[in-house]
Order: structure tokens, then sequence, then C-alpha cells
């Protein structure tokens, strides 16, 4: 499903955050990326979206080479990935409907149809009742679970997260963690880059260790 | 519905919210194009009512010989005789000067002082049409004809035509300039106003990249806006140019009527309104367009 082949990430300041990674991702995997800060984990996770592209090498997702798509296919691929980001991305212009239906007004779904994946995503995470709220009045957990949420609106087939639970307390964490086996369970390749070594020992998901973008067999 | 009919209503949906969330800033943008619009709008209305008074003019190659007023009826003769026998003049008119009094009594709105003159003033007159409309074989003519005896004055009547004719070339050139500077700083005004707009979106940008919207989906929203700030604009300018058309129009057909012409004003006709609001428009979503590739470009790396 996911194949990095020989993959190498070099900025333009000659930083180079990925050395020659080689490595299959599973569908229906679980994967946990784990390594100190600047290790290259979000540079890995980007490349499955194509937010960053390989200096060398191919990443291929889905039979893709991601590098190679034009932008109409690469937002295509994105439609079937879903992102968790540590700082959540939301938009506080927008009510919690709003920001979860997103993907869902790219995606060109009917208005009943937006309506029902909404609420269908956000009893998923536990914040049905919340629609009309600004994301400005949820907790930190609940405005992680607000982007899961809107990360899985659109039943992507890929769950990609960075750090989600860098910024939330062992309560919040539990809960995300288990947010994400839940997603896994039914199916969706789950690849979550973190420091939270509590979070591995629980799932004892296949994980991934990078060490200054070298991977460490 | 349609799947891109839907999208097409959402973009559009979104550049009016967008509008309704800054009413003073749209309000004044709009303003400033229309402004900015009246004026060629304004010129162009000038130039056609301009054009539609040069047109009563006659700019056939004409040339008009005044005899003198003591030449008798057998030299006036001998003259036209001399007409007659030329081989430039396509064709002639007497005018005797009985007549050209009549004439002038009955159209120029002097008849009181013509009547209360003594003696007829007016020489008899020819109104001849040459073959050739040259410049060059007019003006010889004129100076041949003005040898004659008895012939006081030759008088090249297209020639102030042709100076007419000139002018107003010149008008429509200039105000096609303006319209075209203005028409640029139209796209300028709409382009910087979507700058703005998509600096306090960025990040509603940046998430919509991620989570697969095509450039396209987030360029319509901008690119409706500008269209529409374009069309308002182009209204506004319409509504500028009608209102100070009837204002103005009044004074000038009162000063026409002093100079004993019917002529009305003739105001901007539902084509050119559309015409213009229709650039207006084009050139708006030009603005937004060239601003949100600019930012592609600039920003987003794919």
């Amino acid at each position: 499903m996911i194949d990095f082949n020989n993959v190498s990430v070099r900025y333009a300041n000659g930083f180079e955050a990925l050395k020659n990674i080689t490595l299959a991702v599973n569908k229906g995997e679980m994967v946990f990326i784990t390594g100190h800060s600047g290790a290259g984990k979000s540079t890995l996770l980007k490349l499955i979206a194509g937010v960053e592209s390989a200096s060398r090498g191919t990443v291929n997702v889905n039979g893709q080479n991601v590098g190679a798509l034009r932008e109409s296919a690469l937002a295509v691929l994105r439609r079937n990935i879903g992102l968790v980001f540590q700082d959540h991305k939301l938009l506080f212009d927008r009510n919690v409907f709003e920001n979860i239906a997103l993907p869902l007004y790219i995606g060109d779904y009917t208005p009943s149809e937006v309506g029902k994946r909404v609420r269908a995503a956000l009893d998923k995470v536990g914040l049905l009742g919340r629609e009309k709220h600004n994301p400005v009045m949820l907790s930190g957990g609940e405005q992680q679970r607000l982007c899961l949420a809107r990360a899985i609106v659109n039943r992507p087939s890929i769950l990609i997260a960075d750090e989600p639970t860098g910024n939330l307390d062992a309560e919040y964490a539990t809960q995300i963690v288990d947010l994400f086996k839940s997603f896994n369970q039914v199916g969706v390749t789950t690849l979550i880059s973190t420091h939270d070594a509590a979070m591995i020992e629980k799932l004892k998901p296949r994980t991934i260790h990078l060490d200054h973008g070298k991977l460490i067999p | 519905m349609s799947a891109w009919l839907r999208q097409h209503q959402r973009a559009f949906a979104a550049a009016w919210r967008r509008m309704a969330q800054q009413p003073l800033v749209s309000i004044f943008s709009v303003l400033v194009i229309g402004i900015a619009l009246s004026l060629p709008t304004a010129l162009f209305v000038a130039l056609q009512n301009f054009n539609a008074l040069a047109g009563r003019v006659n700019a056939e190659p004409q040339l008009s010989l005044y005899m003198a007023n003591s030449a008798s009826a057998a030299e006036t003769q001998q003259i036209e005789t001399q007409i007659k026998a030329r081989n430039d003049v396509a064709s002639y008119r007497f005018i005797p000067r009985d007549q050209a009094l009549k004439e002038m009594k009955d159209s120029a709105g002097i008849a009181d002082v013509l009547t209360a003159l003594e003696k007829n003033p007016l020489p008899d007159a020819f109104i001849i049409r040459a073959k050739s409309s040259k410049p060059e074989a007019l003006a010889a003519m004129r100076e041949d004809i003005l040898k004659w005896p008895k012939v006081e004055h030759v008088q090249l009547d297209s020639a102030w035509a042709k100076k007419l004719a000139s002018l107003n070339s010149l008008a429509q050139n200039a105000v096609f300039l303006l319209a075209l500077i203005l028409g640029v700083a139209l796209v300028a005004i709409t382009g910087n106003t979507i700058r703005l707009q998509i600096l306090t979106q960025k990040d509603e940008i940046e998430v919509g990249k991620l989570i697969g919207a095509t450039n396209s989906f987030i360029r319509r929203p901008y690119l409706y806006f500008g269209a529409l700030q374009g069309l308002l604009g182009g209204l506004c300018a319409l509504a500028i140019v009608f209102f100070s058309a009837r204002w103005l129009g009044a004074n000038l057909i009162e000063l026409l009527q002093l100079y004993d012409s019917d002529y009305h004003i003739t105001p901007l006709t539902p084509r050119h309104g559309a015409m213009i609001t229709a650039i207006a428009t084009l050139l708006g979503w030009l603005g937004a367009y060239g601003s949100v590739s600019l930012y592609f470009r600039k920003m987003l790396s794919r």
C-alpha cells in the first residue's frame, strides 16, 4: 500500500532530513514512527501526502508514485488520506460542523450526505451535539478529536497523524489513542509519529525508529 | 443538481459571504472601481453625442464660391458657364442672394436682425461638389477659381469637417487609452483586494490543500469575488454616468435650443451598458485570477 524506495530528502539549506529510506506499510497495518526531534518523522509522513517531495527515490501510495502526480491527481490522493496534525489546523472562523464538512465540500457531496457523514464522524469522536460550537470553545483534547473527525469524515483508507498526543494530558491522550485503534480495526492503514512511550506500550504496534534521517533496524 | 453546478453555487455563496463579512471594505472597493470606470464611460457617452452632432455636418468635397456684391447677372452667368466647362466638377448648385437671405432668416434664428437691414448683404453663391476628394486637388481647384473675375471668396467646406473628424479620431483614441489605463487599474484594485483576502485566509487555503482541494477549487470563490466586485463596480459606473448625463443633459439641451438645435442627448444604450458591465466583470475576474495564481506560485510549491 505504501512503499518507500531508497528515499532521501535534502532541503535547500543542505540539511538532509531523510537518508536512503526503504520501507513498506501493508494495507490495514498500524505503524508508529519514533525518533528524536528532527529525526525525520514529520518529513516521512509528509512524503506520503505529497506535502514534501523526495530529492531521491520514490514514494508509492496505492501504486501511484506520489512525486510524479499532477496537482489534480495529488488532490484526489489526499482525499483518500486523513491527516491529523499536532497543531490541529482548525479554522476558527467556522463552527465545528463546517470544519468537519470541509473535506466533503471538496469531495462534492450532497448537503444531506454532508450532514449525515459529519454527524457520524462527530459521534465516533464523541463530539455529537457540539456542531454549532466554535472550535475555540473546545478543550485541547476536544480540538484534537475534532481534527480526527475531519480526517476520517471522508472515510479514507490511510490515516496519518503527526504527534497527535503531543500537547495532550494523559487522559485525553488515551482517548485519542483508543480512537486511532478503533479506526485501524476497521481496516484503515494508520501511521502515527510519536514520542509517547505509553501509547506504544499500550498498542504494541509495528514501530519504525528514525535517527538523524536514517532508519534504525 | 449536477456536481459542477453545486461546486459553483458553493463558490458563489462563499464569495457573497466574504463580501458581506466586510461590508464597508466591499462598498469602498466597489465605489473605487465604479468611479474609475465612470470616467471613460462618461467620455464614451460624450464622444457618441459628439459623433452624432458631427454626423450632421457635410463632409463631402465641396467648395462654396461667393460672388462679389458688385457682380452683375451677366457676370454671374459667365461664372456658371465656366463651372460647367470644368472636368473636375461633379455637380453644382446656384444659390441666388435673395434665396440665401430667406434661408438664413428661416434657419439661423436671427430673422429680426436680418429684417432690420436696409439691403441684402449676402452675395450670389455656387455650391460646387468636386469629383476628387484629395486635399491637394481641392486646394488647386480653389486657387484656380479664385482667379476668375468677380469671385470674391472660395471656401473649402470639407476642410473643417475633416478637422472635426480628425479631432474626433484623436478623442476616440484618448478615450480608448484612458479606458485601457483605468482597466489596468481595475485589475490592480481587484487583485490587491484578493491578495489581502488571501492573506487573511491563508490557513483555510493551507488546510484545503492538505485535505485534497485542487487549485481550481481554492481559486473559484476568489474568482467569483473578483467578478462580483467588477460587476458591481461596472453597475456603479453606469449609475454615475446615467445620473450625471441626466443632470448635465438638461443644461446642454437648454444651451442647444438657444442655437435653434433640436438635438437631444443620446444616453448609453442597453447594449453598451451590458458591454461595459461585462468588461468590468471580466477585468475583476482577471485581477482575482492573477492574484490567486501569483499566490499559488509563491506560496505553494505543488
